[in-house]
């Protein structure tokens, strides 16, 4: 039979020759290379001191963005809920009453805001999808819980800590690679 | 009343020695295990233990808390007194064979001279090769009183196999034997020192076929099919839990430990360091370099255990068997004539 790929290498049936029937130099060839291996430099990384980093197209837990005032710039218009092929994201609109306009970016907001984190797939279509530029997927995961409930993020969990108020946790929260988005 | 009289300094002395040399087998088993890891780990590109401690140091003493803590458990249907006896007799015929073992020159204190030496008996390597042999009664016991079938199969295997190796390690012994013509470990040693060059140099090929059937003995992997973990599930020891356990695993430590001593004292003359006089020195101060050298020999040893441990993978049981009926038995037995017939020659 032809062979589709050259892949294929056939099994060497011949029978042990002499000098690997005794075993001891084809041993002592074995023994070289696990010593050469322990000077080698280790690969392990310490992790809860040292951390690796993430590559910059790294797509981690959603993060809900302010702008530069501080304010939500999410308007509950639900292109991320209806993008999302997981279907994780829900949300409640409200109507923003006058004298909460430095909280919210818009006429309209989210109420209410939840992610599944145990359904999310975190393929990033919410952020393509919003026209807002009010949902991305941040450099960090969503760590474990020891509860279902633990894991559907409601909208406090999600916002991004306010740039006037904790302006170094914003910045930490953003990340390094992403690009400001006024 | 000279019956009763008694040196009771000497008890006291002998004692001493005993708990010293007990503690120090254990201790050299305790890190053996956190050294086994490390070079696990570092032929595998890896660290190794590094939370507890510097380095990991006190992972054995948490591996040992471990242990203690484990629930004790034992199988309904097992024979209770050999299921304890088992363990015991394997951890008790490891700290027995280190009775014979020269550990160094004699020490000068008090007036007195001191031998570093358990007991120095005329047939002390007949001694280790009794004690050592006792040692499969412990595998045996603990696999057929757990009443499992995985450990009732590794038991014999175990068994069969430490007979089969004993064999050979026994024919190996016997060309050394004819070149030294002693069975006392200090006499050994002691000519060693004398000639200047160490027991190898004439049997290389007896030391090869000893340390084979060494690692056989300790149940070391290539040679570990008493314990198969991916076949036997952990073989005799598998009902076993805390600090039986325990002992079952640190027996084989000790073992390692312990044979590491003899191949040292038998063929890398003991206590003797290479290229210095040691004649002129204070006693004491030479007894103490001797036993460093002893001790520095049985590292290397034990090293090299676990080098091979940690390269080689397991013998298939056919292999295992042909390999010491009819690979080291002939060699040794081949050894042996060559040997007799070399010292014929000579002596002529």
């Amino acid at each position: 039979m032809q062979a589709l790929t050259n892949h294929a290498k056939s099994v060497d049936r011949k029978p042990m020759t002499w000098v690997e029937r005794i075993y001891i130099w084809n041993i002592a060839k074995g023994m070289a290379i696990t010593l050469r291996h322990f000077w080698k430099k280790k690969v392990t990384i310490d992790y809860p001191e040292v951390k690796r980093p993430f590559s910059p197209v790294f797509r981690g837990v959603q993060v809900l963005n302010r702008d530069e005032e501080g304010r939500e710039r999410c308007t509950a218009c639900g292109l991320c809920a209806v993008a999302c092929p997981a279907e994780a994201i829900t949300m409640e609109a409200a109507e923003r009453k006058t004298g909460e306009e430095h909280l919210y970016r818009e006429e309209k907001y989210a109420a209410r805001y939840e992610i599944n984190m145990l359904r999310c797939i975190f393929c990033g279509l919410c952020e393509e999808a919003c026209p807002k530029d009010a949902i991305y997927l941040s450099e960090t995961f969503a760590p474990a819980n020891y509860q279902r409930k633990g894991f559907i993020y409601n909208k406090e969990e999600l916002l991004i800590p306010d740039p006037k108020t904790q302006p170094e946790a914003y910045e930490e929260a953003k990340g390094k690679h992403r690009p400001t988005t006024a | 009343m000279h019956l009763l009289v008694i040196d009771w300094i000497f008890l006291v002395e002998k004692l001493i020695l005993i708990i010293v040399i007990v503690s120090v087998s254990l201790g050299v088993a305790m890190y053996s295990t956190w050294g086994e890891r490390k070079v696990a780990a570092f032929m595998q590109d890896r660290r190794g233990p590094s939370r507890a401690g510097p380095g990991g140091i006190f992972q054995p003493l948490a591996d040992g808390l471990k242990l203690f803590m484990k629930e004790e458990i034992f199988p309904s249907s097992s024979n209770k007194f050999l299921f304890i006896l088992g363990p015991c007799l394997a951890m008790m015929t490891a700290m027995m064979t280190s009775a014979v073992v020269p550990w160094s020159t004699p020490l000068h204190l008090f007036g007195r001279v001191v031998s570093l030496q358990i007991a120095d008996i005329n047939i002390g390597i007949l001694y280790v090769f009794g004690v050592v042999s006792m040692g499969v009664y412990g595998i045996m016991m603990g696999g057929w009183a757990s009443n499992n079938k995985f450990s009732l199969i590794s038991a014999i295997r175990g068994a069969s196999q430490i007979i089969s190796y004993e064999l050979a390690m026994g024919l190996s012994l016997i060309a050394l034997l004819m070149v030294t013509g002693s069975l006392s470990l200090r006499t050994i040693v002691e000519q060693q020192v004398h000639q200047g060059y160490w027991n190898i140099v004439v049997q290389p090929i007896g030391f090869l076929v000893f340390f084979v059937c060494a690692l056989a003995e300790c149940n070391r992997t290539p040679f570990d099919l008493s314990e198969a973990e991916n076949e036997l599930n952990f073989g005799y020891h598998q009902e076993y839990s805390s600090m039986k356990l325990g002992f079952y695993l640190f027996a084989e430590y000790i073992n390692m430990f312990i044979s590491s001593a003899i191949m040292a004292t038998l063929f890398f003359g003991g206590y003797h360091i290479p290229f210095v006089h040691t004649d002129a020195m204070n006693p004491n101060l030479a007894a103490i370099l001797g036993g460093a050298a002893f001790f520095i020999k049985t590292v290397i040893f034990i090293f090299i255990f676990m080098w091979i441990r940690w390269t080689v993978p397991r013998f298939r049981y056919d292999q295992l068997m042909n390999l010491g009926w009819k690979g080291l038995i002939p060699l040794a037995l081949i050894n042996m004539v060559v040997t007799g017939a070399v010292i014929l020659w000579l002596k002529k």
